[in-house]
């Protein structure tokens, strides 16, 4: 029962996490490898507006949320829209880059010292217990959290003329930039999404635990998730997130706990052997003469 | 090669068009630079030599880099772990049977060669992206294995190795270090110059820029990306090798995801697709961290900077990496041939546009 709880938990983790490199990768074909950092800046921004709005939580989840927004549309504007038409490459090595540089502007700014959002917000954890099983109520938000997004994101995607313009703009940017979409717009719009799902995961594991540099090494985990399911799947990175939290799970309880950091990417590896572009993935076109 | 040169130069046979060295200039330019390496250690500063020797190491791991991505075309983000697998195939040897250096050096360089070929297998069926990530993964394996042993044998902090030496001469001073490297990064550039001029190179050249006309062309591609592989991670391998022997240690953490993008740093700032690119960039980045050490002793800088050093350092670094994606996507390189053309075409700004000679 502790073992389904932890993988919820984890996978909840994962998926929140990886569908932000969906959303990017679906959108703009960059994968983002700062996504890590970004999202340990969501979980910063939640807790300096904490100490700053004292006593209104709502309100400082609230500034946090559409901080981490901002963030990711001006992360686009500023570095990523000069990174269009250059090699896929490039694109990558610019999000690494901008990932170091925030890993290191966060050092400077908050220290490397462990921090806790939860307690300068003025909860203190608590945990349910579900039989013999216990569930941190951050855990439970976290899940709920998932759930909310994805359906969310489902709705956005599926039903209203910006998440249409944003899949037409995925799917062949010349021609939706042919039917008046513009393609810039879109494309902060995406990375902005990003980076807010980002940073809620990273709010809410670093209110689960506590904030330090470790959590970049989470979102660098969550980044196999998003592949094994495919990258430009939205369900797949659900299903992604459930296959590796479980295998993670399951091998650091039954096997070794060292594991922990290497069974995502060993699943990952196993995919690409097999089904390079992910179980819900499009195959991607292979270069022809 | 593709050095800009004042008046039209012409190659009257094909050895002369492959020749590395082709006029007079060149080659005192050559020498000169080889007196100044070698009389380099004649300064007795430990802290100079240090950064010598540790610039020369990055060189060896730079130049194996640029042979696979910027020349291949093969992208890899697992040379950290192919670094690890060379020193930790030495430490390992040295601590279990306690070979001496003759053995673990082609050890290393075995590990290399067979670890090219799986990082390499990925690249039949996957390219770019796909590619990097699939190097990546196999990067944390690496390590994780290196951190397994360490923790299953007791050397958590990591492995301590005694400096190698053939009889009684053990190599262990700075100099000496200095000697050996240089000797070691010159063949490897060396190496890596005469590969490019020959079969394989130009085989690596037409893979990289289609690799379907390159086929049709009748290049084996999937044996030539899978040799990219091997003799790259060969090179890292025993770039590995040399490190633990330099550092006489040997630790997981040492070989972070860090260090392998301070390796793809070392080729886009040096200037994808030139050997002097990797050599350039291997000098800057290796050369980085102390140069923003300097400047915050001597720029006046707020206390708490000064008390985390490494984020300063991982901000610069950065920042400099974007700028130079951003703004100077040639790199080093592209500066380089530039200056070289501002002064050569002096006073005019363009070379004539071809054709209307």
């Amino acid at each position: 029962m502790q073992l389904a709880i932890n993988i919820a938990v984890l996978a909840s983790i994962y998926a929140l996490i990886s569908c932000g490199y969906v959303l990017i990768y679906r959108v703009s074909r960059v994968l983002n490898l700062a996504h890590g950092e970004l999202m340990m800046l969501g979980a910063y921004g939640l807790y300096a507006t904490a100490s700053l709005f004292s006593g209104h939580p709502l309100l400082a989840v609230g500034v946090a949320g559409l901080l981490a927004l901002t963030v990711g549309g001006s992360v686009y504007v500023l570095l990523m829209r000069r990174m269009t038409g250059e090699a896929v490459l490039s694109a990558v090595l610019a999000t690494i880059a901008l990932g170091i540089l925030l890993r290191g502007a966060m050092v400077l700014t908050w220290t490397a010292q462990e921090q806790h959002p939860l307690e300068a917000l003025g909860f203190s954890s608590s945990s349910l217990s579900l039989g013999d099983a216990k569930l941190s109520t951050v855990g439970l938000v976290l899940i709920l959290t998932t759930v909310t997004v994805y359906a969310g994101l489902y709705v956005f995607l599926r039903y209203t003329s910006w998440g249409i313009r944003m899949r037409a703009a995925g799917q062949n940017p010349l021609l939706a930039a042919q039917r008046g979409i513009g393609l810039h717009g879109i494309y902060a719009l995406a990375w902005g999404l990003s980076t807010f799902t980002g940073g809620l995961a990273g709010m809410l594991i670093a209110c689960d635990g506590a904030l330090d540099q470790t959590m970049v090494v989470i979102g660098l985990k969550a980044f196999p998730a998003a592949l094994v399911g495919g990258l430009d799947s939205l369900l797949g990175a659900l299903a992604g997130a459930l296959i590796i939290a479980t295998a993670e799970v399951l091998l650091i309880y039954y096997v070794n706990p060292l594991l922990s950091d290497v069974v995502p990417f060993l699943v990952l590896l196993a995919m690409l052997i097999v089904r390079p572009w992910g179980l819900f993935g499009t195959k991607e076109e292979l270069d022809r003469v | 090669m593709s050095t800009p040169r004042a008046s039209g130069y012409f190659r009257t046979s094909y050895e002369r068009d492959i020749a590395l060295l082709d006029t007079r200039t060149q080659k005192a330019a050559l020498a000169a630079l080889a007196l100044l390496l070698l009389g380099f250690p004649l300064l007795d500063t430990p802290f100079l030599l240090d950064l010598a020797n540790q610039v020369l190491l990055a060189v060896v791991g730079a130049v194996a880099l640029m042979l696979l991505t910027g020349f291949a075309g093969q992208v890899s983000l697992g040379h950290a772990g192919l670094l690890a697998a060379g020193a930790f195939t030495t430490g390992v040897l040295f601590k279990e049977v306690g070979a001496p250096f003759w053995v673990t050096l082609p050890a290393s360089a075995l590990t290399g060669a067979i670890l090219g070929v799986v990082f390499g297998l990925p690249s039949l069926r996957l390219r770019g992206l796909y590619l990097a990530v699939s190097t990546l993964a196999l990067h944390f394996i690496v390590i994780y294995a290196g951190n397994e042993y360490e923790s299953q044998r007791g050397y958590s902090t990591g492995v301590v190795i005694d400096p190698p030496g053939i009889g009684d001469w053990v190599l262990s001073d700075a100099r000496g270090w200095y000697v050996v490297l240089l000797a070691c990064a010159a063949s490897a550039v060396l190496f890596a110059l005469n590969l490019l001029r020959s079969n394989t190179g130009r085989a690596w050249r037409a893979v990289h820029g289609r690799e379907a006309v390159a086929e049709a062309l009748g290049i084996n591609v999937p044996a030539y990306k899978v040799l990219a592989f091997v003799i790259s991670s060969t090179m890292t391998s025993v770039a590995g090798c040399l490190f633990a022997y330099y550092r006489g240690f040997v630790s997981a953490e040492a070989f972070s995801l860090f260090l392998t993008i301070q390796y793809v740093a070392m080729i886009i700032i040096g200037g994808m697709g030139s050997i002097l690119g990797a050599v350039l960039g291997a000098v800057f980045v290796t050369l980085f961290p102390y140069l923003i050490e300097w400047m915050m002793n001597v720029l006046p800088v707020p206390q708490s900077w000064a008390n985390s050093v490494f984020a300063v350092n991982y901000t610069a670094f950065g920042l400099v990496m974007i700028l130079f994606l951003l703004f100077e996507p040639q790199g080093l390189v592209g500066i380089w041939h530039r200056m070289q053309n501002y002064f050569l075409l002096w006073p005019f700004r363009h070379r004539p546009v071809s054709g209307s000679q």
